[in-house]
């Protein structure tokens, strides 16, 4: 059986699917004794969704529970509205997959590889191999690409996986630790075909990454995991923006002992170096830094700098991890 | 303009149905194999006995003196024994590196994240090897088959001797399964394409090695069903209506071939998955 599209390429601002691509419900996953997920219950949203958790966290499990590669113990899971209990080929057939580790076909160059990836896809072996061809050029490799993938760097190893994972046009893609290995211009690079991919190919994709600044650039919302569960989730900009503001302090005094008064009073702080520390301060009292300097009176310390700063994922990530 | 803003389009041509992957597979891996000059070379020496065969049909259906050597039926069981040989060759030739080289080079999650399933991924390895097996034992056993009945210039010996039709068939599909199986499930075990070439033919010299031994200790070859060449050869008498070699039951030699290749497909679903889950 074959179906087919309308004969000719869809133009690259046409609609995909729309609605949430990715639903989990009370999801658990168990490896033995250790219980990599548990009771994860998330919704992915269309367009490009970072999933945030340092190592360990589970996202590469739930990235392959979505595969249908692992099966949960329980819970349900439903990717681009179908069930990958149920249809896990019919889900494969319109997502691409780029995977963390090293993983090609051995004894190939990398457009047979590509064009057989196409074909293992369901494209004809006319189209996967011109699909190929252009994909290589697409993702930068458009000169290496009658060399054998065995002899390739590891950064152009991860361009092939990109390649391999968007030569089917799919819907949506799964791309697991895209810049790992790669050095900071091959990883700007890479940033950059996913940021294109995701806003102006209009293909939806979830980055799975410990990387902050990777996601940041990358996607719109974020779900952030810590220890097999979801510790927050939603859009960048809501999470960094609404609920109080960052100040970077420095202050002249006993650093700890103010540090312990500002978490007393509910405030998130983050020391780094150079005598400067980011704090949180939730609410509408956020918006003005009185607080701290009554604060700092109260204590005893004096202010030397204060500058409200515009939060990062990272203040985001450390407050999700740090409220769990 | 970016170079990576020409590239990249969206699709809109037709796409296979669904379960087509495995076809894939088997094509791009054939076609990989028969690009070796090594493998062509050995394809060559596992034909020439047919080429050998195939004189000796010639000059006996020729010559009346040399009538002698016209076939039988049990000329065809002889080929097929010596195609034994050639078995064991392509099977390790084509046969080790087929899951192990897909297992060090991760792709098998590349493989399963297409839509494929771990039966298709099975179905689309152990179609390569039976081809090329096919190739060396069913395909020249009927062209010796033809070749009697061309040079012979009548149908009188296929027709004399039609049990060989199913014969040829059931015999070559057992060597065949048995061995591309067995293969396919130790390449499922190992990262490396040589120990799994190593472990086969240990396995098939220890067994063979261990009836032997147990047969001139006890004087008996009871034993036969430990070894899977000499159960596949007490099956083959049996199915070319020879008067069996082994003193085993054909029904346990056909077992051992059986569950063999039951045990082989039970690894292959264990062991090929897009995750290595290790607890």
């Amino acid at each position: 059986m074959t179906h087919t599209g309308e004969g000719q390429a869809h133009p690259l601002d046409a609609p995909r699917f729309a609605g949430p691509v990715v639903q989990c419900q009370n999801l658990s996953v168990r490896y033995g004794k250790n219980l990599a997920l548990k009771d994860v219950t998330a919704v992915f949203p269309a367009g490009a969704v970072g999933l945030l958790g340092p190592n360990g966290a589970g996202k590469s499990t739930l990235l392959k529970s979505l595969l249908g590669f692992i099966v949960p113990e329980k819970g349900t899971m439903k990717v681009i509205d179908m069930d990958v209990a149920t249809s896990p080929l019919e889900i494969r057939e319109r997502i691409g997959y780029m995977p963390e580790s090293d993983s090609h076909i051995p004894g190939m160059n990398a457009v047979s590889f590509v064009a057989y990836c196409a074909q293992l896809s369901g494209l004809p072996a006319t189209d996967a191999m011109q699909r190929a061809h252009e994909v290589l050029y697409y993702v930068g490799l458009g000169e290496a690409r009658y060399r054998n993938i065995e002899t390739y760097s590891t950064g152009m190893k991860q361009r092939i996986k990109l390649a391999q994972a968007i030569v089917h046009d799919p819907d949506l893609l799964f791309l697991d630790e895209p810049t790992n290995g790669m050095d900071p211009k091959g990883r700007d690079e890479m940033l950059e075909l996913i940021h294109d991919l995701a806003h102006n190919k209009n293909v939806n994709l979830i980055l799975s990454s410990h990387l902050l600044p990777d996601v940041e650039f990358t996607c719109d919302h974020v779900v952030v995991m810590d220890k097999g569960t979801v510790a927050t989730y939603g859009p960048i900009k809501a999470l960094k923006g609404t609920t109080g503001r960052v100040y970077e302090m420095r202050i002249k005094g006993d650093e700890a002992q103010f540090i312990s008064v500002l978490r007393g009073e509910g405030f998130d702080v983050k020391d780094s170096d150079e005598d400067v520390m980011r704090v949180f301060v939730p609410g509408a009292a956020g918006d003005n830094p009185k607080v701290l300097f009554e604060l700092a009176a109260r204590e005893r310390v004096q202010v030397r700098h204060v500058r409200p700063s515009v939060p990062t994922l990272e203040d985001v990530f450390a407050r999700a991890v740090g409220e769990k | 303009m970016p170079i990576h803003d020409q590239g990249y389009r969206r699709y809109g041509g037709t796409r296979a149905g669904i379960g087509r992957s495995w076809q894939v597979m088997t094509r791009a891996g054939v076609m990989s194999i028969i690009a070796k000059r090594q493998f062509l070379a050995l394809m060559l020496f596992a034909w020439a006995p047919f080429v050998v065969r195939a004189v000796q049909i010639y000059v006996s259906a020729t010559f009346q003196q040399a009538s002698f050597l016209a076939p039988k039926g049990d000329t065809f069981r002889e080929f097929l024994d010596q195609q034994g040989a050639f078995v064991f060759f392509v099977t390790i030739y084509v046969g080790a590196g087929l899951i192990a080289n897909d297992r060090r080079a991760n792709a098998l999650q590349l493989y399963l994240s297409k839509p494929m399933t771990s039966a298709e991924y099975i179905a689309g390895k152990l179609a390569i090897l039976f081809l090329f097996l096919v190739s060396v034992t069913f395909l020249p056993a009927m062209m010796l088959l033809l070749t009697q009945a061309i040079f012979a210039g009548s149908l009188t010996f296929v027709s004399n001797n039609l049990y060989l039709l199913p014969a040829i068939t059931l015999f070559s599909l057992a060597q065949v399964l048995l061995a591309s199986t067995t293969m396919l499930a130790l390449s499922s075990l190992s990262k490396s394409s040589r120990f799994v070439a190593v472990m086969y033919a240990g396995l098939f010299f220890f067994t063979t090695a261990l009836f032997n031994a147990l047969r001139g200790i006890t004087g008996k070859t009871s034993f036969a069903w430990l070894s899977p060449t000499a159960a596949l050869e007490q099956l083959g008498d049996v199915i070319f209506r020879l008067p069996p070699r082994y003193q085993v039951p054909p029904s346990v030699a056909g077992l051992t071939v059986l569950v063999l290749i039951a045990a082989s497909l039970y690894v292959l679903s264990r062991r090929v998955r897009g995750v290595e889950i290790v607890t």
